[in-house]
């Protein structure tokens, strides 16, 4: 069975690499004594499925996991999880929620469809913020140029910018809020802040959310198990 | 507290892998700093990524921690990016457990492993905010401190150090505790320092090169002297006895981020006693000191429980000498609670103990890669290092390895050794010719990496006499053997940049005075010397024209038998006639059988300090040609029962 689990990923241990933090949560899993089920092959490793990567140094009140168990789990261990997982992970790390995921559930890189950021603008000012602001908006296109296998590719982010909106971080330094889309690929903060002023170093961002769109209903990752769920036992009766 | 962090918070977004100086590894200890505590700042002159694997460090990480009157925190040498930034910003050298300015610290004490780190030393010395020359630091200053391998020739970086530490730590940093710790609580009055420096020159393997006097007879060493009475004439190396009242790390550090030797460390036994002659660790940590098998099995689970790791190394020189490996190894291995998923890696295996019930038990999880060390391509050359494995020895190894379903396998090797010719070099392609022929039996796209290292002639080594090979013969003989290895498809070959060995050898065997070229080096620019994109070999030539020195008297020249050498006031336990005599045997192309199975040679190791070889089993084990008794003309056969094959993923749900 397949469990996806939420947590909070703050402080110190923020600038851990996606790649760093694949290999904590098998050891820490281990540690906590999760069967997990693992691949076949030369070097089996446990089926882990991360969702979309935080940039090293970023902040996060929602990243999410999808285990797959060796064994089906009682729905009350499930709810043990949180509290067995963060003690086992390191600082900074919380897990806030663990649900089973229905059969044939979308991975996350798949499903999520957007995110929702913090973005510190860092010796900004309000006046030149909210000009910033209004000329991203207003921009009929953003267009980038990236390189992709050694091949300059141009891509337009403006569609990609859902909200944009000014914002105060928790020391009440000036920022912006902004729900960045995923598809065709996913826009980053940094890109944003390039867009907004590309004279700004980079300061503090954080994730505040990640958000899967189906038929224009906007859901948490870990609601979705709980949608399909409804749905089957409806179609059940 | 008078933690940094928030100035390096702010600056760790602008450098790469800023995960390498948060700490937070799991099993990091809480420090709890006060004024009658002695603040250790454990320094690894590396990256993080080499340095906090190191166990040593670890082990006396753990040892202060748990001493009342004193706290221990780590660092590791800044990343090129961070330290300019650090320069401009005005940041100190900074713990990465605390985050706190060296200049809290009583001592910073460095490991030195090799040679190659000594400008960095010299870095994170400046970086620490104190003067890099020893004789120019005062009172407040902290002290300096250097343990590890490279202190049994602590000459060139004498000007630099405090103090230095010969031998197993264990034991003597609590005694050097006890020793700062009164001159830190009688309140460090001026003048001091000097007093504090002449007592920690009392205790047992503590080397103060301030207290000796050195003279030349032009370029010779005529002397090194003590300068006052109550100063050892010679520092003897400190040994544990017993391994098993070490259980050190108890709880090993697990990093965040991506370190080298990523997994469970477990130290099976210190020392060797082979007697390879090139090989500086089997000959200064002697006598052999085996853990018991049980308390390794408890280290294993133990640590396999707590760590979460799926990869446990059963460390040494030789791991496969460990009396019942292939018990522990199977019981580790077939142990329910690891779930088939855990797999051990035995690093510095031998060939001629490496049987096909080893290797079928290695690959029941995940398999680890396999290296084994000939060393040399040829018998001869093998007698002159008294490594003693046959060709036969390494085929049934290898056959052994390919059968249980490896495809491809490391083998290192030496080059530039005491009267090596062109067949000996030669000799190593066709042994990783003949490697892949075996490997084709079983897999057709079998293969081989051969790399290559210069031999650099070490301290109290029975090689500390020869002239180590020039940097055009290295060349030469690399190219030789990489224009025959092309030949072969299955065989890679690496090797190791002979400027580099170049620069080993010169800080080697180096006297007082390659001090001055180190400083200079570093005065340059030159840090992080042993990654190839920042090594600097004209830095190092220039330098020592500059200083006067001669690369031809401190690396290539042969030494005599009566010469003084600069490591002559250190004593690692051996007698000097005794490698004298083990010279000459190399040159006779004679081997010397391995002492824990076979009467005393009476080195020194054992005898001078009242210790013995603490070997569980009195038997040699499986295999093996040296020690045993065996025809060294044919060597041993490899005593083998094959065991079925376990089916690949049948570990898996």
């Amino acid at each position: 069975m397949k469990i996806r689990l939420v947590y909070s990923k703050l402080g110190k241990v923020r600038f851990t690499s996606h790649r760093d933090m694949a290999r904590v949560w098998e050891r820490c899993l281990r540690k906590a004594d999760i069967a997990m089920a693992y691949s076949e092959g030369f070097s089996p490793r446990p089926k882990l499925s991360f969702g979309l990567a935080l940039p090293t140094g970023g902040e996060s009140l929602a990243e999410y996991l999808d285990i797959t168990l060796a064994h089906e789990w009682e729905p009350s261990d499930i709810s043990e999880l949180p509290r067995r997982l963060t003690a086992s992970m390191p600082t900074g790390i919380d897990v806030l929620e663990a649900v089973a995921l229905p059969l044939g559930v979308d991975s996350l890189q798949q499903a999520v469809t957007s995110c929702t950021w913090t973005i510190e603008m860092v010796g900004t000012t309000i006046e030149r913020r909210s000009a910033q602001i209004a000329a991203v908006l207003d921009a009929p296109t953003l267009r980038v140029t990236r390189e992709r296998k050694g091949k300059p590719v141009e891509d337009d982010l403006r569609p990609l910018i859902l909200v944009l909106d000014p914002t105060e971080m928790p020391d009440g330094a000036l920022g912006v809020l902004a729900e960045l889309g995923t598809k065709p690929r996913a826009v980053r903060p940094s890109e944003l802040l390039t867009a907004l002023d590309p004279s700004l170093p980079t300061g503090r961002i954080r994730r505040l959310n990640q958000w899967i769109t189906v038929d224009g209903a906007r859901r948490e990752p870990l609601a979705v198990g709980a949608a399909v769920d409804e749905r089957t036992e409806v179609g059940a009766r | 507290m008078n933690s940094l962090w928030p100035e390096l918070e702010r600056l760790l977004g602008r450098v790469q892998k800023p995960a390498r100086y948060i700490g937070c590894e799991d099993g990091v200890i809480v420090p709890e700093h006060a004024p009658h505590k002695v603040a250790w700042l454990l320094a690894y002159p590396d990256t993080y990524e080499i340095g906090l694997p190191n166990q040593g460090l670890q082990i006396l990480y753990e040892i202060l921690n748990e001493r009342d009157d004193a706290v221990a925190e780590r660092t590791y040498a800044p990343w090129t990016d961070l330290e300019a930034i650090l320069r401009t910003e005005r940041i100190p050298l900074f713990s990465v457990d605390t985050h706190r300015a060296a200049a809290d610290f009583d001592v910073l004490a460095v490991n030195l492993s090799a040679e190659l780190v000594y400008t960095n030393v010299l870095n994170m010395i400046d970086l620490a905010g104190v003067a890099i020359r020893a004789d120019e630091r005062g009172d407040a200053d902290l002290l300096v401190a250097a343990g590890g391998h490279c202190t049994y020739n602590p000459e060139p970086l004498a000007d630099f150090i405090d103090f230095f530490v010969i031998g197993d730590g264990e034991e003597v940093v609590s005694e050097i505790t006890e020793v700062i710790r009164d001159w830190k609580t009688s309140g460090r009055t001026p003048g001091s320092r000097r007093h504090v420096l002449r007592e920690l020159a009392k205790v047992p393997g503590v080397y103060v090169p301030s207290m000796y006097e050195v003279t030349y007879d032009g370029p010779a060493l005529v002397a090194t002297t003590p300068r006052y009475p109550d100063v050892p004439e010679q520092v003897e190396k400190r040994t544990v006895a017993d391994l098993a009242e070490w259980p050190y790390p108890k709880n090993q550090l697990v990093p965040l981020t991506e370190v080298v030797h990523d997994r469970l460390n477990v130290e099976v036994f210190r020392g060797c006693t082979r007697g390879c002659r090139f090989c500086q660790a089997g000959m200064i940590t002697r006598p052999v000191r085996e853990r018991p098998a049980d308390q390794v099995r408890t280290m294993v689970q133990d640590g396999l429980r707590r760590t979460g790791y799926d990869e446990v190394a059963l460390t040494s020189l030789s791991t496969a000498d460990f009396s019942g490996i292939e018990k522990v190894v199977a019981d580790t291995v077939n142990d329910p609670a690891n779930s088939g998923q855990v797999s051990i890696s035995l690093p510095s295996l031998r060939v001629d103990a490496f049987t096909v019930g080893v290797a079928a038990q290695l690959q029941k999880a995940r398999r680890t890669g396999l290296t084994f060390a000939p060393e040399a391509g040829t018998w001869r050359m093998r007698q002159i290092i008294n490594k003693l494995i046959t060709e036969e020895d390494l085929y049934s190894a290898v056959d052994s390895a390919y059968s249980q379903g490896w495809r491809r396998m490391k083998l290192y090797f030496l080059t530039g050794l005491p009267s090596e010719t062109d067949e000996d070099t030669l000799g190593i392609a066709e042994l990783a010719t003949n490697c892949v022929e075996i490997g084709k039996r079983y897999n057709k796209s079998a293969s081989v990496t051969v790399s290559v290292g210069g031999f650099v002639p070490k301290p109290f080594t029975p090689f500390q006499w020869f002239g180590q090979n020039t940097v055009d013969e290295l060349s030469r003989k690399v190219f030789l053997l990489r224009d025959e290895v092309k030949r072969n498809r299955g065989v890679q070959m690496k090797w190791h940049d002979p400027k580099a060995t170049l620069v080993e050898g010169i800080a080697s065997r180096g006297d007082r005075r390659i001090g001055r070229v180190i400083e200079d080096v570093w005065r340059n620019g030159g840090t992080f010397q042993e990654w190839s994109e920042h090594f600097a070999y004209e830095l190092w030539t220039d330098a020592m024209e500059r200083a006067g020195l001669s690369i031809d008297w401190y690396v290539y020249r042969h030494r005599t038998e009566d010469e003084v050498l600069p490591w002559d006031h250190i004593s690692a336990g051996l007698h000097k006639d005794f490698l004298w005599q083990d010279w000459r045997d190399a040159l006779a192309e004679v081997g010397l059988e391995d002492c824990r199975w076979t009467p005393c040679y009476d080195c020194g190791a054992c005898t001078g300090y009242g210790i013995e070889h603490i070997v569980a089993s009195a038997t040699a084990p499986a295999g093996g040609s040296q020690g045993t008794n065996q025809d060294h003309s044919h060597g041993g056969a490899v005593p083998v029962s094959i065991l079925p094959r376990a089916t690949v993923g049948a570990a898996s749900r």
